[in-house]
């Protein structure tokens, strides 16, 4: 357990170093579709829910993973989808696009 | 090491493809150009991840999965669909989502008693409700203000700090408590209890004008609950998302301080409208100038260089359509026109963009505050659209003021300047603003969707 825990911060430590390398460089212009892009990956929580719900070992548990899944799948969904939407808005004004 | 079962080895090989997706989904995000392949990668890296999650040797019941992934994607549609004025409130909701799914399942764990015997599973697993719990209320919170079912302006009271701070302490101490006496379980509902009354309470004496830190701020703690459920679960792909996202969240929060001049705890700690309204109380009326929709068209026409500054004010109106049709119209007539974005204006980080983007407008025309600050001084007209604070030059020169130091963009400097808005009363954070009294300076009153409606009709009916 214990060389588990320590792999796992150091998963952490390197994601975040990761993290802060990558998003400095995202254009101002694309934070608000950043936000909502990291929204729908953070939703990836969800496969901690389907675990819960699926090994059905209490009914309270299964009750909070059902609603736990319908938050999460919803933030995929539509933070996706959302984003894609903001995304195909941006266009350049250089000849080639018009 | 833990032994795996066959199919959990092809599970972790299918999450180490969707953490390599989900980082080059964010590295594409950098520029306009290949963000779309951002989402695709993420997308895929959602879709593996999921799958291979249904393949867990201890699933034995799909139904209720089934039902709620259904369900969950119902609801996700109709939140993808919404307009983009209405952008900011939505992610405030989906932080909502996000920690509300981290938080019942850490309830779930606790109450099966996984990590009951282990001091760093009980830990994380508190950490991963109290940051889950505020994030989800804090996050209700700031959507209803910015959806304006609860009053935008701060709500304080006089104690405020000392209470929020005797919350935080009551939960962490009790975290404490609960990870040296885990057959304490009461601890446990009063732990999650008091960080969804401490969500709540951060959050209600925070002013509009600040939102897009909070919103910043809220989306890394949503990121950070869910690394630390990542570490309840000993899932890595968890921990790999919450702390892309988590560190995302903080370097906007960290930009839109900069760009108000503020610390965090003075974000948290601040609420920072109410001395500005007594600052502004002892303002007497002074004359300022005045024109109308004829008349600024002619100076636009004239003009060579404009810039236009917009804000808040344009997002509330609507007005980001007619903002497109003026753009047409003086480019057509020969005239260069930019736009200049704060980092603050708006409710959220980049909301002008994407409001501007959405009106079809170039984004290489969409220019960032230090990038144009030089430009002013050769400007010809800088026309401002509901923005306020962020071209106030009290912050430049005024050292009593409360925003004294917080970058604005230099408006001030260009020929000539004007300012649609709708009456002399100071802007969202209480501020009066010397710009409205310059000599070059034109006040435009009127609904900013009308006036510039106004100028266009001008503009084409003229020549």
């Amino acid at each position: 357990m214990g060389s588990n825990l320590i792999d796992a911060l150091f998963v952490f430590m390197l994601a975040a170093f990761i993290g802060f390398e990558v998003i400095r460089h995202v254009s101002p212009l694309l934070h608000t579709p950043l936000m909502s892009l990291t929204n729908a990956l953070d939703a990836i929580a969800v496969v901690g829910a389907i675990v819960l719900v699926g090994e059905k070992k209490s009914t309270f548990a299964t009750v909070l993973g059902v609603i736990a899944i319908v938050a999460a799948t919803s933030n995929v969904v539509g933070g996706f989808f959302i984003t894609d939407r903001m995304l195909r808005m941006f266009k350049t004004s250089r000849p080639t696009n018009k | 090491m833990t032994e795996f079962a066959g199919s959990q080895y092809l599970i972790e090989i299918i999450y180490l493809i969707a953490s390599a997706l989900f980082i080059l989904s964010l590295k594409w995000m950098s520029s306009p150009a290949t963000a779309r392949h951002g989402i695709l990668a993420g997308e895929i890296g959602m879709v593996l991840a999921i799958g291979g999650t249904l393949l867990h040797h201890g699933i034995v019941d799909w139904k209720w999965i089934i039902i709620a992934l259904v369900l969950g994607s119902g609801i996700g549609i109709p939140l993808g669909m919404v307009q983009m004025t209405a952008v900011p409130q939505r992610t405030a909701l989906s932080h909502a989502f996000g920690a509300l799914c981290v938080t019942l399942v850490g309830t779930a764990e606790f109450y099966l008693g996984t990590q009951n015997n282990s001091k760093f599973g009980m830990s994380v697993l508190s950490m991963e409700v109290i940051l889950g719990g505020l994030t989800f209320t804090g996050s209700l919170m700031a959507a209803g203000k910015l959806q304006e079912i609860l009053p935008q302006r701060p709500i304080t009271y006089k104690g405020q700090n000392l209470v929020n701070l005797l919350l935080f302490l009551v939960a962490m101490g009790s975290a404490v408590y609960l990870v040296l006496h885990p057959e304490a379980k009461i601890f446990f509902p009063i732990i999650v209890g008091v960080s969804l009354i401490f969500g709540i309470l951060l959050v209600i004496p925070i002013g509009g004008a600040d939102m897009p830190t909070v919103i910043s701020l809220l989306n890394s703690y949503a990121g950070l609950s869910a690394a630390a459920m990542g570490f309840v679960l000993q899932n890595k792909l968890l921990i790999i998302a919450g702390a892309l996202d988590g560190s995302s969240g903080l370097i906007l929060s960290i930009i839109m301080s900069k760009a108000m001049n503020r610390s965090f705890t003075n974000v948290l700690f601040g609420a920072f409208g109410q001395v500005q309204a007594s600052a502004a109380a002892g303002q007497e009326a002074k004359p300022v100038r005045s024109a109308t929709p004829e008349e600024a068209a002619a100076i636009l026409l004239a003009a060579n260089k404009v810039v236009i500054v917009p804000g808040y004010g344009m997002a509330v109106a609507q007005a980001q359509h007619k903002v497109r049709e003026l753009y047409d119209a003086l480019t057509k007539k020969g005239v260069d026109v930019r736009f200049a974005i704060h980092p603050v204006a708006g409710r959220m980080p980049g909301h002008m963009n994407v409001l501007l983007a959405e009106a079809d407008i170039p984004y290489d025309r969409l220019i960032e505050m230090d990038e144009i600050n030089g430009d002013f001084p050769q400007t010809d007209v800088a026309l401002i659209i509901g923005a306020n604070d962020v071209t106030n030059p009290a912050a430049r020169t005024d050292q009593s003021s409360p925003i004294f130091g917080m970058p604005i963009l230099d408006v001030d400097k260009a020929h000539t300047v004007m300012v649609i808005k709708r009456g002399m009363s100071p802007g969202f954070a209480g501020i009066d603003n010397p710009l409205y009294y310059l000599d070059r300076t034109l006040m435009l009153f009127g609904d900013a969707k009308q006036f510039v409606g106004g100028i266009v009709r001008e503009l084409s009916g003229g020549h």
